[in-house]
């Protein structure tokens, strides 16, 4: 790139790859993937905040399951431009319109996966902790959430991925993050910006989900030792006989 | 609750659905581009799914393809396509777009749904004597029916959103609307796109989910047989958006 310092510089030729963009828009490219890193952290955080409660509810009573389960699906079926369009007259031109989108979207990911994993704890697990006089919080919280984290990791993984993609369309109410660039880029056809901005969305997906699936490991360090195939099909069992 | 009266206002304006911008058009750009953008990827998506399926061969590739999409963004790929040579061509963009993303989900349902189709009800046909045709049309297909239509669905909502973004690059369909209202601060425009593009979303899953049932090929079978062959065949059916590892679909868009 520096070697032509001659010629047209990248940007006056407008190249899909310039050096240079990155060097005086750094800034601009920080602040953009900050703000993206920034929705879709309070997301799926917020979404994880809901999400057990709803998969609590869905798993203490057989008449939940149904509704809880059918509208996050019904919620998932609605194209993400429409849903933001939808929220803007509720919050105006903010940033909750897009969180509050992305907030939805997860709930349908996350409550599955934790209702998946909660019921996969086995009976006689539950039957064990009871019977050593354990009261439902403490079952909940010292046994069947450390049993179940492997597959609510899974379902926050997906779902961390799934909404940093999704945070892009949020710039159609100027909140989209990298999406912002994107959608600049495509105003003014600036190659680099959008391949620029596009390469980096698909890295901050891809490191998060590294990062989430290192989490998992230190946090559930037993299920190493165990043998993966065995436990994924029972719990595909045991999410099929609940569902069906 | 002002916009809702707005929107209401505008749906029942009949200025609006007339004409090249109106919602009728707009309607029938999406259904075209949705239909026809379906059909492309069904057919480059299902012969392979059920060939590699029949063989019991390239299933890393099948179910691979459909984590590799999950970390695009739809709307970058929508962009970059529309900045490239391609973009001079028209609606190329989009539909390449709505293809790219419509084929990771039926290829991996249909290959999961051939390979899971239950091995005993096959090797019991091939003991019969069927041949490899006769075994793919009269036993595997029936039997992968309920994953190949779940991976149609995840691909019909897929492309339906996907349509609706295509807006955002300057193409055509319901999102235009939408985009338009934003253009203009128009709130009850926004609204009156949105629930447009919403209902014919859900439209569109509703008829799926009937088509599905009313096409099955084991219609009234499939749950007799299931209850009489036990618990291993249940977890065999599991709908697949339902499992935490199943191949459920991931929007990105």
């Amino acid at each position: 790139m520096s070697g032509h310092a001659a010629g047209p510089s990248c940007l006056e030729t407008n190249d899909w790859i310039c050096g240079e963009y990155l060097r005086t828009r750094s800034q601009e490219l920080t602040d953009a993937t900050v703000q993206h890193l920034g929705i879709t952290a309070v997301s799926v955080l917020i979404g994880l905040l809901i999400a057990f409660p709803l998969a609590l509810l869905a798993r203490s009573r057989r008449g939940a399951a149904g509704p809880v389960l059918g509208l996050t699906t019904v919620l998932y079926t609605v194209p993400s431009l429409a849903m933001f369009a939808l929220l803007t007259p509720v919050f105006g031109v903010s940033a909750a319109v897009v969180v509050t989108g992305l907030v939805l979207y997860s709930l349908t990911i996350l409550v599955r996966n934790i209702l998946a994993g909660l019921q996969a704890v086995p009976a006689e697990v539950r039957e064990a902790a009871r019977g050593m006089g354990y009261g439902p919080a403490r079952l909940l919280l010292e046994v069947e959430l450390p049993l179940a984290l492997p597959a609510l990791v899974a379902g926050v993984r997906i779902a961390t991925v799934s909404t940093v993609a999704m945070t892009t369309i949020g710039s159609v109410v100027g909140y989209g993050g990298l999406g912002n660039l994107i959608a600049s880029g495509m105003e003014g056809f600036f190659k680099a910006e959008v391949l620029t901005a596009s390469v980096l969305c698909v890295l901050l997906a891809l490191l998060a989900d590294l990062l989430l699936m290192l989490l998992q490991r230190l946090l559930t360090p037993w299920t190493r030792a165990q043998a993966r195939g065995a436990a994924r099909a029972r719990r595909g069992a045991r999410v099929a006989r609940a569902a069906g | 609750m002002g916009a809702i009266a707005g929107a209401w206002q505008w749906l029942t304006t009949a200025a609006n659905w007339a004409g090249e911008k109106g919602a009728w058009h707009r309607l029938a750009e999406h259904l075209w581009l949705s239909g026809v953008c379906l059909a492309l990827a069904c057919l480059i998506a299902l012969p392979v799914a059920l060939w590699l399926g029949h063989l019991g061969k390239g299933g890393a590739l099948a179910v691979s393809l459909s984590n590799v999409g999950r970390a695009v963004p739809t709307f970058a790929v929508l962009v970059l396509l529309t900045l490239s040579p391609l973009g001079r061509h028209g609606d190329w963009p989009t539909v390449i777009a709505l293809v790219l993303f419509a084929v990771p989900p039926l290829l991996t349902n249909a290959y999961l749904g051939m390979r899971e189709a239950d091995r005993d009800v096959v090797e019991a046909a091939r003991g019969m004597g069927m041949s490899g045709p006769q075994l793919l049309l009269r036993v595997e297909i029936p039997l992968a029916y309920p994953l190949i239509m779940t991976g149609l669905r995840s691909a019909t909502v897929q492309v339906v959103a996907t349509a609706t973004l295509a807006a955002l690059a300057g193409g055509g369909g319901l999102g235009r609307i939408i985009t338009a209202g934003f253009g203009n601060y128009d709130t009850a425009q926004v609204v009156a796109g949105a629930l447009l593009v919403a209902v014919l979303a859900l439209a569109v899953e509703g008829t799926l989910v009937l088509a599905e049932r009313l096409l099955d090929p084991m219609r009234g079978r499939r749950r007799a047989a299931r209850s009489a062959s036990g618990p291993r065949t249940t977890s065999r059916r599991a709908p697949a958006r339902t499992d935490a590892s199943g191949p459920e679909l991931i929007r990105t868009d």
